[in-house]
């Protein structure tokens, strides 16, 4: 396939991982940000490649998982009402909310639709105008764009019957977050190439200066990683702490500007909740008041359902790189992708999922 | 669990209270319907199942199967089903080595059909069963209320004759045989996803939909010793290794770059972030059979245009029992695991 088989070239691969091992000379763990890079390096088995200096251990970065119980608790409320048609990215279908996920739902005879973006929520509720459509508009700094122009348009043509739960996440909060705990293991970042194509380069730049962190923006697929891996370390051999940007062929250093412009029009940066590491300030969007008549919660009074997360699931110790998913006491036993404890076993993105999925024969790993 | 999964004494408690989308998905939820309901209800054969039954009449050898057919859009590119719900029980009967001799065919119709696309469908069926050198001999029709169904159901049963000498079973598989795929892979649920979705691609992606019959009587009349067949239909090939690996009990390793994937259903999957490994072929078979036989019955496909696309993908090794990994082009090495469920387009 173009564009894609030479990032998955076998010999270039090897290549990098030799130099990776050439460059390194002490023990050194990189998180990668991104739940995609997570599901890539364990797919590919990145890991295997490399000199057992380096240690990779998987960031935050995938919505579905840090969506909070809270949220899907909301949602399953909505999708449970008789003039709604609920409209989601299909990995949200399987994360379990406090008691059941919206295919529960669904099969009990609720309107859940998967649809591939916004617009499509946005093109069912023109198609039904007495249906009331909810998009569950669900990402980080990357489908932040498409959502707010799915709001714009609907405001501009005064289409009442859309409105979107949101529970958008930011990046550059959750990585200052997991720098300025006490129990911080990251030397360097593999920054989400696909949230810094909208966001730029530039927002990470007082991160790495205050906490001397190098912070590589890497790009998916397995040359990709490897090459991230090797700027990373790179740096942190050299005593460096910049940002570097791997992913030079999508991203700019100021990002896409028209895309930013969307967001700031339609959101603004409010406080939020991240499932099973807590509030983070300013670490998220929500509606501004001017576009509060979209915001499903607010339109149901939903606001105040939500109920509590399975104490025996650790996603958050998952998603903030303290624990790796097979070290986890649940994991393949008291939760798998057909009975997930957590999000992170089922989303397309989440870190056990990948381990379920690709490395279950593994012996398990020390935390 | 019990070492046999098909000889379980007590049904598995199931984790649901009532049925949902993915017990039909052909993951490991289906798995846990067929072996928690249906089994030990129904009972079972003892040497296992297949996707015929053989049954032995007066000394001579029957294949036997049913299949029914829920395809959603009915009409897709490269197909409809009609033609589906003849290939999909033709070919069922083809993976136990048999001819095919006669359908029936069950119509479920709901008020409101447009006897304009009945009688499309009814043709194409016929027509499909023409080409399998097969007669529909017996149906029956039922009218629901408006509501009650989605347009039409199909259901077919198939009756095929075992050549003597013939036996294709997932109990003979063993370590040292070759893995054989007829031709690329997911080209059925990505243009019927393509249809449903209202997704367009450059190139129109045309399902693979086919009998294969004619493609087990070439490597049988090859004189060759084919252990076992098995259409990848829902769950894909990955499906189709795990199913396998698990009822002979022994380990297969698969070549990711040895699987042919067609370009487009490859760049589809990478949008859609789907695996083409799991996503499901109306038209194609996998083949496990001795290595040493592998040449030739790479020739016998080849000869014909269904299976002009055949590939040796993998082997099939002592253990651990039921484990199939892949081998990825870095050299690396991944589980190839059953999936709950269908598998879900992703976020971002």
């Amino acid at each position: 396939m173009k564009y894609v088989d030479e990032f998955r070239d076998g010999h270039h691969a090897r290549a990098l991982a030799e130099a990776i091992r050439r460059k390194v000379t002490r023990p050194w763990t990189l998180m990668e940000v991104c739940g995609g890079q997570t599901h890539s390096i364990v797919r590919f088995g990145l890991d295997e490649l490399l000199p057992p200096e380096v240690t990779l251990i998987h960031g935050p970065g995938c919505p579905v998982c840090v969506t909070p119980v809270a949220l899907i608790d909301q949602a399953l409320a909505l999708a449970g009402r008789p003039e709604v048609t609920f409209c989601s990215f299909g990995d949200m279908l399987r994360v379990p909310g406090s008691a059941e996920d919206l295919f529960a739902v669904k099969s009990r005879g609720a309107d859940v639709r998967v649809v591939y973006s916004p617009l499509d929520a946005l093109a069912l509720a023109r198609e039904l105008p007495h249906r009331e459509v909810v998009f569950f508009a669900v990402g980080f700094e990357t489908t932040a764009p498409a959502n707010a122009l799915a709001v714009a348009q609907a405001k501009q043509e005064g289409l009442e019957n859309f409105s979107i739960l949101v529970s958008h996440v930011r990046v550059p909060p959750a990585l200052e977050a997991i720098l300025a705990s006490p129990q911080r293991r990251v030397d360097a970042f593999l920054a989400a190439g696909h949230v810094c194509t909208i966001m730029g380069t530039e927002e990470y730049l007082p991160l790495a200066a205050k906490h001397h962190v190098p912070i590589v923006v890497t790009a998916f697929e397995p040359v990709d990683l490897l090459q991230g891996i090797l700027m990373a370390v790179s740096q942190l051999e050299e005593g460096r702490a910049e940002v570097e940007n791997q992913y030079a062929r999508l991203v700019q250093a100021g990002g896409n500007r028209p895309a930013q412009a969307l967001i700031q029009e339609v959101f603004q940066v409010v406080d939020r909740t991240w499932r099973g590491i807590g509030g983070i300030p300013e670490s998220g969007f929500g509606l501004r008041p001017e576009y509060a008549r979209f915001d499903a919660a607010r339109r149901y009074a939903v606001s105040d359902v939500g109920g509590a997360e399975s104490p025996d699931c650790r996603s958050g110790l998952v998603l903030q790189g303290l624990l790796k998913p097979m070290a986890c006491p649940a994991f393949g036993k008291a939760c798998t992708p057909d009975h997930p404890l957590g999000a992170t076993m089922v989303s397309s993105e989440g870190a056990c999922a990948a381990y379920y999925r690709y490395r279950r024969f593994e012996p398990v790993e020390a935390p | 669990m019990s070492p046999d999964p098909f000889a379980l004494s007590c049904p598995r408690p199931l984790r649901h209270d009532t049925v949902q989308l993915a017990h039909g998905g052909g993951g490991r939820l289906m798995k846990e319907l067929i072996e928690g309901v249906f089994l030990p209800a129904l009972g079972t054969d003892p040497e296992g199942l297949h996707d015929s039954a053989v049954l032995e009449v007066q000394g001579t050898r029957l294949a036997f199967t049913t299949d029914g057919f829920v395809v959603h859009p009915r009409r897709f590119p490269g197909g409809d089903l009609g033609e589906l719900a003849v290939y999909g029980t033709v070919n069922d009967l083809a993976m136990a080595g048999a001819r095919p001799l006669a359908l029936s065919a069950a119509f479920i119709l709901e008020e409101g059909l447009p006897f304009e696309e009945l009688s499309g469908l009814v043709h194409s069926l016929k027509a499909a069963a023409d080409r399998c050198g097969v007669r529909v001999v017996t149906g029956d029709t039922k009218v629901v209320d408006r509501g009650k169904g989605d347009g039409i159901f199909i259901t077919t049963t198939g009756v095929g004759l075992v050549p003597a000498g013939v036996d294709i079973h997932p109990r003979r598989v063993r370590p040292g045989d070759a893995v054989l795929v007829t031709g690329d892979l997911g080209r059925h649920g990505i243009a019927v996803m393509s249809v449903r979705e209202g997704l367009t691609f450059q190139t129109p992606i045309t399902s693979d939909c086919a009998p294969v019959h004619h493609l087990v009587a070439a490597l049988l009349a090859e004189g060759l010793d084919i252990h076992c067949l098995r259409d990848p239909t829902r769950g894909g090939l990955a499906s189709v290794l795990n199913e396998i690996a698990a009822a002979a009990s022994v380990a297969v390793e698969a070549r990711e770059e040895a699987v042919p994937v067609d370009e487009g259903v490859a760049a589809a999957c990478e949008i859609l972030g789907l695996d083409p490994l799991y996503v499901a072929c109306e038209g194609r078979m996998v083949a496990f059979l001795p290595e040493a036989q592998a040449d030739r019955a790479l020739a016998a496909l080849r000869a014909h245009p269904e299976g002009a696309g055949a590939a040796v993908i993998g082997r099939v090794l002592e253990g651990p029992a039921g484990r199939v990994t892949l081998k990825t082009p870095l050299g690396t090495s991944r589980l190839l695991d059953l999936l709950s469920g269908e598998q879900l387009p992703r976020i971002c």
